[in-house]
C-alpha cells in the first residue's frame, strides 16, 4: 500500500511535536518545515523508520529570503525520496540571517557532502560537523557568497567592459 | 610530373644562383615555424566542437601544417583556447601556457575566450588575456570552422614575420612580466 501523507504527518507530529510544522501539499509534493536544531533527528527518523523508509536524499540546497525577519532569512531545502513506495517529500528549515548554521546530514546521506559544500559556497551557510566544508565550484580566493540576494549583479570595479560600447545605461540594466 | 595536387609553400625572397640560394634567416625560420604549427586545443565548450570540425576532413586544418594535434603543452606551438574559462580554470590555463616551450602563440577562439562573452558574471574570466598574452582573437559564438582557419592563417602571417630574436627581446620579457609569468 502506498505511503499516505497523513501517515507521515501523524508519525512526525507524535515523535517531534510542534517542532515539525506547516504541513501542506504544495502542488505535487508534500512539504513541511522543521526547526533547524532537530533537522538531523528528523532526517534520521525519516530514513530509518520501517514504514517511512525515505532512503534517498534527492537534493539539498539553500534559499535566501532577505525580506524575512532576522531569524528566517535563510532556508535549507531537503528533498527526500522513498524508493519503495515512490514517495517524495520536501523539508524546509529556516536559519538565522546573521549567523546561518545547521547540523550536517552528510553522515546520514553521504551524497549531502558535496551538496552542503555547494550550499556553503553560494550562501555561506555553515554546516556544523561537515568533514570538509570548503568551496566546491567557485575559486577558493573568493570572499563573497554569490547567490545571496545582496550580491551585486555586476562587479562595479570591472575594467574590461565599457558600458558605452554595449548601449547600457544605469536605467536599462 | 604526375597529376598530384600537392601545394608547396613559395620560397622566401632571396638571391638564386647556380647551386645556391641566399635569403634571410628570419624568413626561413618563419616559414618553417608558420607551416608546422602544432596546435594544443584547450576546449571547454561549444567552440571546441567547432574546432573538432576544423580538424576533421572537411575543413582539414592539416592543410596548414597543423596535422598533429598535440595534447601535451610541452610539444605544442599554438594554444587554442576555445570556450568559457571560469575564474577557477584560469590558473590551470596559465599553467598550461607556462608549460609550453618558446616560441609559443595563443589564439582565443570565440566570444567567451576573448571577452567572457555573454557570461558577464562573477565566476567567469572576462577574456583569457587577463591571464595570458593572446596573439589572435577569433570572434563568433561559436565561430564557424572557416573563421577558425582564418584565425590560424592570420597567426601564420604573424609567425612568418616574427623576428627570431623577439623571444629574447626586452619588450617580450616585459610582456611576460606584466602577466607575472617567469
Amino acid at each position: 500500500m502506498a505511503l499516505e501523507t497523513t501517515e507521515i504527518q501523524e508519525k512526525l507530529t507524535t515523535t517531534f511535536g510542534s517542532k515539525v510544522l506547516e504541513f501542506k501539499q504544495d502542488k505535487d509534493i508534500f512539504s513541511f518545515e522543521v526547526e533547524s536544531d532537530i533537522i538531523t533527528a528528523v532526517i534520521l527518523y525519516l530514513k530509518n523508520d520501517p514504514t517511512l523508509r525515505f532512503n534517498f536524499l534527492t537534493d539539498l540546497c539553500g534559499v535566501h529570503y532577505p525580506d524575512n525577519e532576522e531569524s528566517k532569512q535563510f532556508a535549507i531545502v531537503y528533498h527526500l525520496h522513498n524508493w519503495i513506495d515512490n514517495k517524495r517529500i520536501r523539508i524546509k528549515s529556516f536559519l538565522n540571517g546573521s549567523k546561518p548554521e545547521i547540523k550536517t546530514v552528510s553522515n546520514i546521506f553521504l551524497c549531502a557532502n558535496w551538496m552542503e559544500r555547494e550550499t556553503y559556497d553560494f550562501y555561506g551557510i555553515n554546516f556544523i560537523g561537515h568533514p570538509q566544508l570548503k568551496r566546491i565550484l567557485n575559486m577558493d580566493e573568493m570572499t563573497s557568497f554569490p547567490l545571496r540576494k545582496e550580491f551585486p549583479m555586476e562587479d562595479s570595479g570591472r575594467t574590461d567592459k565599457d558600458d558605452r560600447y554595449f548601449g547600457r545605461t544605469p536605467s536599462n540594466c | 610530373m604526375s597529376d598530384s595536387k600537392i601545394n608547396m609553400v613559395a620560397p622566401p625572397e632571396g638571391v638564386v644562383g647556380e647551386g645556391f640560394f641566399a635569403t634571410r634567416l628570419n624568413d626561413v625560420v618563419g616559414l618553417a615555424r608558420a607551416n608546422s604549427l602544432w596546435p594544443l586545443p584547450f576546449a571547454t565548450s561549444c567552440c571546441g566542437i567547432e574546432f573538432m570540425a576544423t580538424m576533421a576532413s572537411h575543413y582539414d586544418l592539416a592543410r596548414f601544417g597543423s596535422e598533429r594535434v598535440s595534447f601535451s603543452p610541452r610539444q605544442a606551438d599554438m594554444l587554442l583556447v576555445m570556450g568559457t574559462i571560469s575564474k577557477k580554470m584560469a590558473p590551470i590555463l596559465r599553467q598550461v601556457y607556462e608549460q609550453m616551450a618558446e616560441p609559443r602563440w595563443v589564439i582565443a577562439v570565440g566570444a567567451c575566450a576573448t571577452s567572457g562573452g555573454i557570461f558577464d558574471t562573477y565566476s567567469v574570466l572576462q577574456g583569457i588575456d587577463k591571464v595570458i598574452p593572446v596573439d589572435v582573437y577569433v570572434p563568433g559564438c561559436p565561430p564557424r570552422p572557416e573563421q577558425i582557419v582564418d584565425g590560424v592563417m592570420r597567426l601564420q602571417e604573424l609567425v612568418k614575420n616574427e623576428s627570431v630574436r623577439r623571444r629574447s627581446s626586452p619588450e617580450y620579457q616585459e610582456l611576460l612580466a606584466s602577466y607575472n609569468i617567469q
